[in-house]
Parts: structure tokens; sequence; C-alpha cells
């Protein structure tokens, strides 16, 4: 056989049966620096996202230390989680609140790290602001003290969550000390219905592999539905990765990715973006690639879900009854006495119809433009039930400035809802955004954790932006289908 | 830095599945800029009820002040990457974890503060945790050269993943120094890393 033949074969397997790779092994390895004596990676993180909540103790440990930010032009902060958001008046009322924004700003400026304060325009929570300035890349390694950082997966990127210590870690050195998980595929087939969203997806998704599934994986998310969500749709998949155990997710790049990305501020332009495609689609994963694990899903049928527990393993669609901790077996029969006894929710009774107290739109899962004007189309002439106290917070300064521009902030208002400056209020309840006594609250965010939103017998429903609007608009648990 | 093998002290059981570090750490108590003074408020909504009287949590009975070992049941830690969450379990006096299994996360962050997070399967936690209600003054070993656990005549076999085993016992558990050592080789290899490079 001719040489040059004997190459093309050699290639040919090469590719399809031995090197076939997933975007996960391949980003993983271009960013190994070395193997740790204990077997560990040292992984390079080519975007640092700090934020006031996690960062202070860091950057303390680097004084003490006397230590530099070693790539600081890989370094962005912003300041999201304390921040008030009915007022910007400074010094905030919260003195606690206040000492935090004076030492991310302290902080920034000292180790010569760029920083999104509130009024600069562009800030907003982490994980909306790092894709929105194109920040976020496809075949990056990003990290963040904060355990949705698996959002920016939605750009074909590979993204941690991280406890302080390794910010101090990522500052100081540029990496982090990690182990290898393995990767399943998600593949979900099925176009969805009209009032059902990516976030009714990912509830489903956790639904079924439950809130341990993902230990010790990252999530390759693939298939029809994927393909023809939207970036914002995927953002919020990816987001809710690990309310599944999983610490990333992400879904490979494509055309929609590329487009998103083109224009943005931090995104290479001219030559270095056709540069920039080239490669993002290089990292894509190969067809033929063999997967550690793998799970099949349609959602062809699926209904809005919404959450009935206290974690986000316990959702029904909306359709469905709130079910017997009996029909669950090991500790997730006892995880559902529990979350009946909190909820005041009775096995058997459906969901639909449940009266709630307080709406929220908003957080890293679903604050981001898309998600107002589907909130937004549901309120749209209608009024929040006097029941309800009900309130909308950006996810960032530019999604804000974006539905103000489109008048979402006026149907809002004439609705009822408060119309609020970016953050992540209360989703986490660390500003002063809380629910009070027990409360039940219909939220887009993603914990249903007891006390989650800042009242520890507070309570917290699950759900999609649209599905939050419509149990405003009634006041009560309501399939948006019926409002649409 | 210290090298832990072997962790010696009087266990705590904290019960419960999916025992997220909302639950460990309420949000609100993490508006500070240091993790000092943070062991009190360790479990604290479901120590205290709204008006600041106790409840009835492993935390709050005298019997088991002064343990150090926490015994804890599946996914413990879920949740935020918040290290404020085992910070909080260390200050108040908890040097190592027994539990049926972690969040990856969480078991990270107690890692790199030199707490190990060690599994055993769910009869072996149970029994434990039920004998330790009993008998709060018994002893508990946790050897981690041995992967095995002993108390009074019983003895169970627990792991860990080698990497973190191997760190924790020669004393490399605190990855910093160790990375920026390693800086060199790092921007040599972010060299060819092509986003950092203009994509050339």
């Amino acid at each position: 056989m001719p040489i040059h033949r004997l190459t093309f074969l050699t290639l040919f397997i090469h590719q399809y049966f031995l090197m076939a790779e997933n975007l996960f092994n391949k980003v993983w390895q271009l960013h190994e620096v070395q193997k740790l004596p204990s077997g560990e990676s040292q992984l390079f993180i080519g975007l640092h996202l700090i934020h006031e909540v996690t960062s202070p103790q860091a950057f303390q440990m680097l004084r003490e230390e006397n230590l530099k930010v070693a790539f600081p032009e890989r370094t962005v902060a912003t300041v999201d989680h304390i921040v008030p958001t009915a007022t910007r008046q400074r010094p905030y009322k919260d003195n606690l609140a206040e000492q935090m924004m004076l030492a991310i700003e302290k902080n920034a400026s000292e180790f010569g790290v760029k920083f999104y304060n509130p009024g600069s325009g562009k800030q907003g929570i982490v994980h909306v602001i790092g894709p929105e300035l194109g920040l976020t890349q496809p075949g990056m390694t990003i990290a963040c003290g904060d355990s949705h950082t698996s959002t920016h997966g939605a750009f074909g990127a590979i993204a941690f969550g991280i406890g302080t210590s390794q910010v101090r870690d990522v500052l100081a050195s540029g990496c982090m000390a990690i182990s290898k998980p393995k990767v399943k595929k998600i593949e979900v087939t099925g176009l969805l219905e009209k009032g059902v969203y990516s976030k009714d997806v990912i509830l489903k998704i956790i639904r079924e592999l439950g809130v341990k599934g993902g230990i010790g994986f990252a999530y390759e998310y693939s298939g029809e539905t994927f393909e023809i969500m939207t970036m914002e749709e995927r953002m919020s998949v990816c987001n809710m990765t690990i309310e599944g155990g999983a610490r990333a997710g992400y879904v490979n790049p494509d055309q929609k990715t590329f487009d998103y990305l083109e224009g943005k501020e931090f995104c290479p332009k001219g030559n270095a973006f056709d540069l920039a495609k080239e490669w993002w689609k290089s990292i894509a994963t190969d067809s033929n690639t063999k997967f550690d694990a793998s799970y099949k899903m349609d959602v062809s049928k699926l209904a809005p879900m919404v959450t009935w527990g206290i974690n986000p393993e316990q959702g029904i669609q909306v359709t469905e009854n709130i079910p017997n901790p009996k029909d669950f077996s090991g500790g997730a029969k006892e995880t559902a006495e529990e979350a009946l006894e909190h909820m005041g929710f009775e096995a058997g009774q459906p969901i639909a119809g449940t009266k709630i107290d307080v709406a929220f739109i908003g957080s890293c899962t679903n604050g981001r433009i898309s998600d107002l004007r589907e909130a937004a189309k549901v309120c749209n002439g209608r009024k929040v039930d006097p029941g309800v106290k009900a309130i909308v917070v950006p996810g960032s300064e530019q999604v804000a400035k974006r539905a103000m521009h489109e008048g979402l902030d006026k149907i809002f208002s004439n609705a009822g809802f408060e119309w609020r400056f970016a953050g992540c209020s209360m989703c986490l309840a660390m500003n002063p955004d809380k629910l009070l006594g027990r409360q039940l609250s219909a939220s887009s965010s993603n914990r249903n954790f007891k006390g989650r939103q800042g009242s520890p017998s507070g309570r917290t429903l699950l759900m999609s932006p649209a599905m939050v609007a419509a149990a405003a608009i009634e006041g009560r648990v309501t399939d948006v289908r019926e409002l649409m | 830095m210290t090298k832990i093998t072997q962790i010696s002290g009087k266990g705590v059981p904290v019960k419960g599945n999916e025992i997220d570090t909302d639950r460990i750490i309420p949000a609100r108590f993490m508006k500070t800029i240091t993790f000092d003074g943070l062991g009190e408020f360790a479990f604290y909504d479901a120590r205290f009820d709204e008006k600041g009287n106790k409840k009835n949590h492993s935390f709050n009975k005298p019997e088991f002040h002064g343990a150090s070992i926490l015994v804890v049941n599946k996914n413990f830690g879920c949740g935020s990457s918040r290290e404020h969450a085992p910070q909080s379990l260390k200050r108040w006096g908890v040097k190592a974890i027994i539990g049926e299994s972690f969040a990856e996360i969480f078991a990270g962050n107690c890692q790199l503060l030199g707490m190990p997070c060690v599994t055993a399967s769910t009869q072996e936690v149970e029994v434990l945790q039920d004998f330790l209600e009993k008998d709060p003054a018994v002893m508990i070993n946790v050897n981690l050269e041995e992967s095995s656990v002993s108390y009074t005549d019983s003895s169970i076999s627990v792991s860990i993943s080698n990497s973190r085993k191997k760190d924790l016992i020669e004393g490399t558990w605190n990855t910093l120094g160790l990375l920026v050592s390693a800086l060199p080789k790092t921007r040599e290899n972010a060299k060819k890393i092509p986003y950092l490079n203009e994509f050339k």
C-alpha cells in the first residue's frame, strides 16, 4: 500500500477509534500543567471570576504570605451577593455588607484586578456578566468561588465552583489542584411545548438522576433539545448542574455560541475571531466518542416543573400530585418526610393551586433578558394577586438596561411587580430581600433548601420565570400554559 | 505542614441526608470578611428556633461538647461552594468527618483545611451514629494510613481517595506552596493555550 494511503488510514483510525475525544478531556489536557505527587492534576485556570463573599479571606491569605495575583489580566471581580437591590445608596445601611463592599474595592485595587462596581454599567451576578461581556469563551477553564460557576459550561468551557482556599490558590498561582472527573453524556431529545423551558428540563434531569447522581462526573449535555436551545437557555441548564451533584456541565460550542459571542466586549475581533472560531470548533467533542456513562431522556411531553420539597430533586410536573414518602426508598423516604413537614404539604395533594406569598424573578439561573421577556409576556396587561409580594431583579446592569429599553420594567411595574437593581437578591437572601416567617415563595432561582431565602422557616418552590409570573398573577401555583 | 495520619476524639452524630451548606452555615452569617467566630453559627437554624430557643440538635447537647469526629449520612455538604461551611465546623471543633457520601466541593474544601472526609457504608454509619447517641463518651480513632475507623472493640473500613489520603499523610494537603512554586512551569504551559496567544 502506498505510504500516503497508510497515513490516511492511520489518521482515520486515530480520529475515529483511538483518539476520538470529548471536549472535557481535550480542554483538561490542554490546561493540565502537571500531575501533582498526590495524583491530582495541577489545572491552569484561564478565567477567574471573583465576588465579595468568598474572596476577602483569600486576599487576606495572600497578604499574609506576601503573594501577588499571578494572572491579574485573567481575573475579573464584581459584587452581587450582598448588594441591596432597592437602593444603591452608599454606605449601605447594613454595615456588614458595607464592610464587604469596601474589602472587595480595596482588594481589587491593591492587587490590580478589574472590578465592575454598581453603576459601572457592567456590574451584575458574576455568572451573568461573564457571558454577556464575552469573558466566557469555549475551551476555557473557568473557576469562581461560587458553585453556580457551572453556568459557563454553556459555552463549551469547563467551569468549576471552588471554595475560598482554592480561590487563594488560583489567585496566587493561576492554578488549582483537582482530580479529573469522569464524563457522563446526557442526551435529550424532543421539542419543548410552548410554556415549557430549559429550567423545566434541568429540573426533570435532576429529578431523574437525583441530587447525588452527578458526584464524580462532569455532564455533557447533547441532543436535539440542546441544539435548539438558545445560549441563555443552555446557561440555565448548566447553571443547575451542581444541583445534580456534578461539579461541571457543558454544551459543545456551535454556531449559536459563536453568534452570541461575536461583538461582545472581550470576544476576539476581526481575524482573531475567525481564528478563534476554528479553534473552538476543534475542541468540540468528536463524533464516535465514548463516554464513561450516558443517559437519554425525551422531553417532548414534559410539562412545567415545580419543586415541592427541600432539595431540587424533589420536583414534579405542575400537573402532578405531591408524592407519598412511602413511594421512595433508602434515604429519600426520610428526606421526603422531612420535606413535607417543612413545607406543610400533604402527600397526594396537587401542587397546582398552592397559595403563594412571594414571587421572585431573577438569579444566575433565570435573571437574563430572555427570562424577563418570557415572564413579562405572562404579566402583560394582568395584575399581581393582592396577596403576593412580587419582585423582579435583573441579573446584571446590562440586562436591566436592555429590559428597560424594551419596556419590560413598565410591564412588570404596571402588573404590580417591584423592579429592582441587579444582584443575587432573594436567591440566597444575603441582602435585605428575604422571606419572612413561613412565607411561601415561587422562585426562578436554583435552591429550595430550608432557610435558603432568608427565613429559617421560609419555603421555596422552584420553577421557570414564566411559571413564577403565572403564580404571581393568580396568587397560587398555576400551569402557565393556561395563561398563554 | 502537619502530617495527618490519625485523628482521635469523641464523636458527634448529625443525622439526615442532603444536609446542605445553607443548613451548615446560613448565608446571613457569611456577611464577614474573615472566618473567625463562625464556629458558634454551625447548624444555627437547626439548633435554634426563631426566638433563639435551643432545639433538639446534637451540637447543642453538653455530652457532645468537645467532640471532634462528626458522623453524617448521605450527600453531606451539598449545595453552595461556601468554605464557610467546613470553616464553621472546624471552628466548632470538628477535625474529621465520617459519612455515607459527601458533595464534591464540600469534601474538597475540607481537604484543603486538613479535615478529612471519609466514607463508610450506610449500615456502618448508622450503627456508629446510634452507638454515639447511647455512649457519647466513647473515643473514636480515624486511621488514614489503614483506612479504618475504630471505637471500643469495633473496627470498620472507610474510604478516601488515594490522592487525598497521600496529601494528608505526607502533610501536603495545603496545595498553595506547591502550586506557587510551579509558576514558571505554569507560565510556560500558558504559551500553548490558544486563547492566551491570540489564537495563533
